[in-house]
């Protein structure tokens, strides 16, 4: 097979699965069967192109050109590439995951859940593969949109107000932000491709290209920098399964990735380091990862918390985009990776422990580790690989992000990653720890793990934080490249 | 035959207006007046290639040559025009089927028909003609058979609505009238080439400003410019409601035309000082409109009312695109003359759809429609989309060459009051998806009964057609953008 192909295939297919998923509505074991193999075939498309980078030839597809000089087109590049793998891995996983949760939960409508997902697993695909800065904002909307159903998905009016905080930050942000940036550097340059070493440095004007990071790094928003973060927290009204795949995932990783992908290659490392703005946007950064991890401490509702947590950690990512050298690329890469599987692992226990016993309050989690010993050890891995320790691939991640910082002389931004990881330890781990302490009069009867499906999830998930702390030379090579 | 195109445009539908009158029947009403409106828009479809291929087509009517004789002078930017109105007339009309017609009396209805086909003959014949009186006699026709049209309807507001904006048309038409009579009386033409070619020699006359200035307020008011703008929400709300989607596609881009060739054809800002400050005043007012009528679309209720406020504040984008009176500005402001053709002409046909099934368009009483109508309710989603200016939506198009325009400029704050409107239109736009996604469980099972007759097929067909050009000239742009393009290069290098 071809890879121009195989790309084009890789960004369509879930969207081709949605009347599949539809007219399949009557039989919920075909329906979910057809997520599963699309899911399947999507990963193996992904790691076609995963090979075709070792061909001299980059694969690059233009499909049509909507105005003059301006096309939808896709290439695949290292970076897209590692995006791609990670999202349809989980995206099968979490499948997976669904089947139990949204079966074990009764929920209603789940043949549109499906659907979404589907669409929004699109929108992932062309934000990884997009060429340039036009598609990459077309698939970006695209994910933005086919998530509200997600995230509205109980109908409730508290699922009416989360999604109308989501939608207007997002989309706000877009609109008002990202867009003029969009167009203005379409203006100044007559081009909107990701090149190697950017396309704004023959740019004389550095108060112009100062707004225009601004412009991208708050219009960006699903990258959660505070102050346009709130809409993170305001997601976790939707079912669990969203939460983990799309507000761990998908969609926070489509905000980081853009990220990476404007500071990388519209901006450029020299450019960006002559920018007296962007240091302080570091500093909002590091700001954004300590103040959100102490919010995070103080949250008692589990997937709140975890939120929380995520607003933190994508901030790291920033951080790497921001100092845009090749370490602090290469974490912030890797980033990307290690704290998506820690954190759907996260979410899948949260989602689990909700399924099982309807318990969305930490403090009620006292001593649960007897009943649900596998989700909680689970847990526990999860918690290390956000934390950085070993044996979990999260500590790869922030031993580069690390590096770059001290390589870069920011001792502010070395301290806010220490001090977060300190924080991660007090309000991630202590929730295992105190699961498995013993508790005197014991409340809780009759308690067992989650359906089968998301068991197996929240194994596989943990089993990969694992394994990418053993293995994480692959990764590495792909980003390198 | 085809060298007669131009002046067929405008006979067959004014022709056939009074044929249909004849027949009596609605039904056959219906199918004779469908003919005659394809009929018009194959004739445009010939125009349009000709033009393109040929360049502009001179028509002498009667044989008695211009500047004497009446010209009907069709150049790209008319042909453009012509395709857009008569396009949407036959669409409009594809869907008006007459048991569509629910709020129009049966024993009224072949009148739709017919006031229907003088409309359009009128709209299609300012576009069509090179005469500056003949624009008025045309502008009249359009207007009285329109105000027909809105008092069609069976709720007795209607009547109201079609008064005011009787008085406010009149008024307009009055002006324009007394602007185009002093220019006459200043060169001795009513042929617009010819009154381009007289009026730079004097140029500084104040009666020829005077007319310029009537001359704008006349059109403003028929363009529901802001601040003039007033008649437009009620006789949008209370008109039937495919006669509300046949004036939101036709009537005010028609005004919108009139407004680009009297500020850059017929007066040019190269010669003409007031020009220039008539642009600004434009600039400015089309900025207020899209801020101002967004936010008023906000608080409506009556999903009609939101969208026609909505029209207003569309209306200020096309203006702000004169106003800044550059190529790339001209170019976005005949882009978004079609792209607001396809959304409003769309969403209206969508909301005639809702209505025709469960009789009303109020929010209250629409709770959990997508439940109800899935398709129609995605319809609407389209089209909402567009009006954004969502990516891969007609809507972002021209927003994309409106923003550049005013880059172009360095006026960030036009910048700003473009993507702000655009912010302004997701909320309002959300507001109505929100109601129609959340089911209420007191309302969701009345409303049920009150279902109505079945949708006609070819009503399904104009609104889907309608919205997939919304997506598709969103991404296939090459027919607008050129056409476009051409257009506004012919009017800067006129002006």
């Amino acid at each position: 097979m071809e890879y121009s192909l195989a790309l084009q295939i890789l960004i369509l297919l879930p969207v081709l699965l949605v009347p599949a998923i539809v007219l399949t509505k009557n039989s919920p074991n075909m329906r979910e069967a057809v997520s599963l193999a699309g899911g399947v075939v999507l990963l193996c498309l992904a790691i076609f192109c995963y090979q075709s980078l070792a061909s001299e030839q980059p694969t690059q597809v233009t499909w049509l050109e909507i105005l003059p000089g301006l096309s939808l087109s896709f290439l695949i590049e290292p970076y897209g590439v590692l995006f791609a793998l990670v999202a349809s891995f989980l995206w099968i996983v979490t499948t997976l995951y669904a089947i139990g949760y949204m079966r074990g939960h009764n929920e209603s409508n789940q043949t549109r859940f499906y659907a979404c997902f589907a669409i929004a697993i699109t929108g992932v695909m062309g934000v990884a593969m997009a060429e340039n800065l036009f598609t990459l904002f077309l698939f970006y909307e695209l994910l933005t949109l086919s998530t509200y159903p997600l995230v509205t998905h109980a109908g409730n009016d508290k699922a009416k107000t989360g999604g109308r905080i989501y939608l207007s930050i997002l989309l706000g942000t877009s609109i008002l932000l990202l867009l003029p940036a969009i167009i203005i550097t379409w203006s100044l340059t007559g081009t909107l491709s990701f090149q190697q070493g950017g396309i704004l440095s023959q740019l004389d004007s550095p108060v112009l290209t100062s707004v225009l990071l601004v412009l991208f790094v708050f219009g960006i928003g699903k990258a959660a920098l505070m102050p346009v973060h709130r809409w993170l927290p305001a997601a976790m009204v939707a079912p669990t399964p969203v939460s983990a795949l799309l507000h761990a995932v998908a969609v926070v990783k489509a905000g980081v990735f853009s990220l990476l992908k404007v500071c990388g290659f519209i901006f450029g490392g020299d450019l960006l380091a002559s920018l007296d703005v962007t240091q302080w946007l570091l500093y909002l950064a590091g700001v954004t990862i300590i103040i959100s991890s102490l919010i995070a401490m103080r949250q008692d509702n589990l997937k709140a918390r975890l939120a929380y947590s995520t607003v933190s950690q994508l901030s790291y990512i920033t951080l790497g985009a921001l100092l845009a050298t090749s370490l602090s690329l290469t974490g912030g890469a890797m980033h990307i990776a290690m704290h998506a599987f820690g954190k759907i692992t996260l979410f899948f226990c949260a989602g689990a422990i909700y399924v099982a016993c309807h318990k969305t309050q930490v403090s009620e989690l006292r001593g649960l580790g007897k009943q649900m010993p596998v989700t909680m050890v689970a847990f526990f891995i999860g918690s290390l690989s956000i934390i950085g320790l070993p044996p979990a691939g999260g500590t790869w991640s922030k031993w580069y992000l690390v590096m770059s910082t001290i390589d870069a002389s920011q001792w502010f931004l070395l301290v806010a990653l220490m001090l977060s990881s300190l924080l991660n330890i007090v309000y991630l781990l202590s929730i295992p720890v105190q699961a498995f302490m013993p508790v005197k009069n014991n409340p809780v009867q009759g308690i067992k793990e989650a359906p089968l499906f998301s068991l197996g999830a929240i194994v596989v998930t943990s089993l990969g934080c694992i394994w990418l702390f053993v293995q994480p030379q692959w990764l590495l090579d792909l980003i390198q490249q | 035959m085809f060298s007669h195109l131009a002046i067929l445009q405008v006979v067959v539908p004014l022709m056939g207006a009074p044929a249909c009158f004849m027949l009596g029947k609605a039904r056959l009403t219906w199918l004779m007046s469908l003919l005659i409106s394809v009929v018009t828009c194959a004739i445009s479809i010939g125009l349009l290639l000709q033009v393109y291929q040929q360049g502009p087509i001179s028509y002498a009517l009667g044989g008695w040559q211009a500047p004497w004789g009446i010209e009907y002078r069709i150049d790209i930017i008319n042909a453009y025009m012509l395709l857009i109105v008569s396009a949407m007339g036959a669409l409009v009309l594809l869907a008006a089927k007459d048991t569509a017609l629910t709020d129009i009396d049966e024993h009224r209805r072949p009148l739709f028909y017919v006031a229907y086909l003088l409309c359009l003959a009128g709209l299609l014949g300012i576009a069509a003609t090179g005469d500056a009186f003949n624009v008025f006699v045309f502008l009249e026709i359009s207007s009285l058979s329109m105000y027909c049209l809105i008092a069609l309807n069976k709720d007795r507001r209607a009547l109201w609505a079609a008064f005011r904006y009787l008085i406010v048309g009149t008024i307009g038409a009055t002006f324009i009238l007394i602007g185009i009579g002093y220019l006459y009386m200043m060169t001795g033409t009513l042929n617009m080439q010819d009154l381009a070619q007289r009026l730079p020699a004097i140029a500084d006359n104040n009666a020829v400003i005077s007319a310029y200035a009537f001359i704008m307020v006349g059109v403003g008011l028929k363009l529901a410019l802001f601040p003039l703008h007033y008649w437009l929400p009620n006789a949008y709300t209370h008109a039937p409601n495919l006669v509300t989607a046949f004036l939101a596609a036709t009537a005010t881009k028609v005004a919108v035309y009139l407004v680009i060739r009297f500020n850059f054809f017929v007066f040019s800002p190269s010669w003409a000082d007031f020009i220039q400050l008539g642009n600004h005043v434009l600039l400015i007012l089309g900025s207020v409109a899209v801020l101002w009528a967004s936010w008023i679309a906000i608080r409506q209720t009556d999903i009609k009312r939101l969208l026609a406020y909505s029209s207003v504040a569309q209306i200020g984008y096309m203006v702000m695109g004169i106003g800044m009176s550059s190529l790339l500005s001209l170019q976005a402001s005949l882009l978004h003359l079609f792209n607001h053709a396809l959304m409003k002409g769309g969403l209206f046909l969508v909301l005639a759809t809702i209505a025709l099934r469960l009789g009303s368009v109020d929010t209250s009483q629409l709770r959990g429609l997508a439940q109800r109508m899935p398709l129609t309710f995605w319809a609407f989603v389209i089209g909402g989309l567009s009006l954004i200016g969502m990516p891969a939506t007609a809507g972002f198009i021209s927003k994309w060459y409106l923003v550049q325009a005013a880059i172009e400029q360095q006026s960030w704050l036009l910048v700003a009051v473009v993507l702000a409107g655009s912010a302004l239109a997701a909320i309002y736009v959300w507001k109505v998806v929100e109601v129609f996604w959340f089911t209420d469980k007191n309302t969701a099972s009345n409303t049920r009964h009150l279902s109505q007759p079945q949708v006609p097929v070819t009503m399904s067909i104009a609104m889907w057609l309608l919205i997939i050009a919304n997506v598709y000239f969103g991404i296939d742009t090459r027919l607008p953008v050129t056409l476009s393009e051409m257009g506004a290069q012919l009017l800067s290098g006129a002006s």
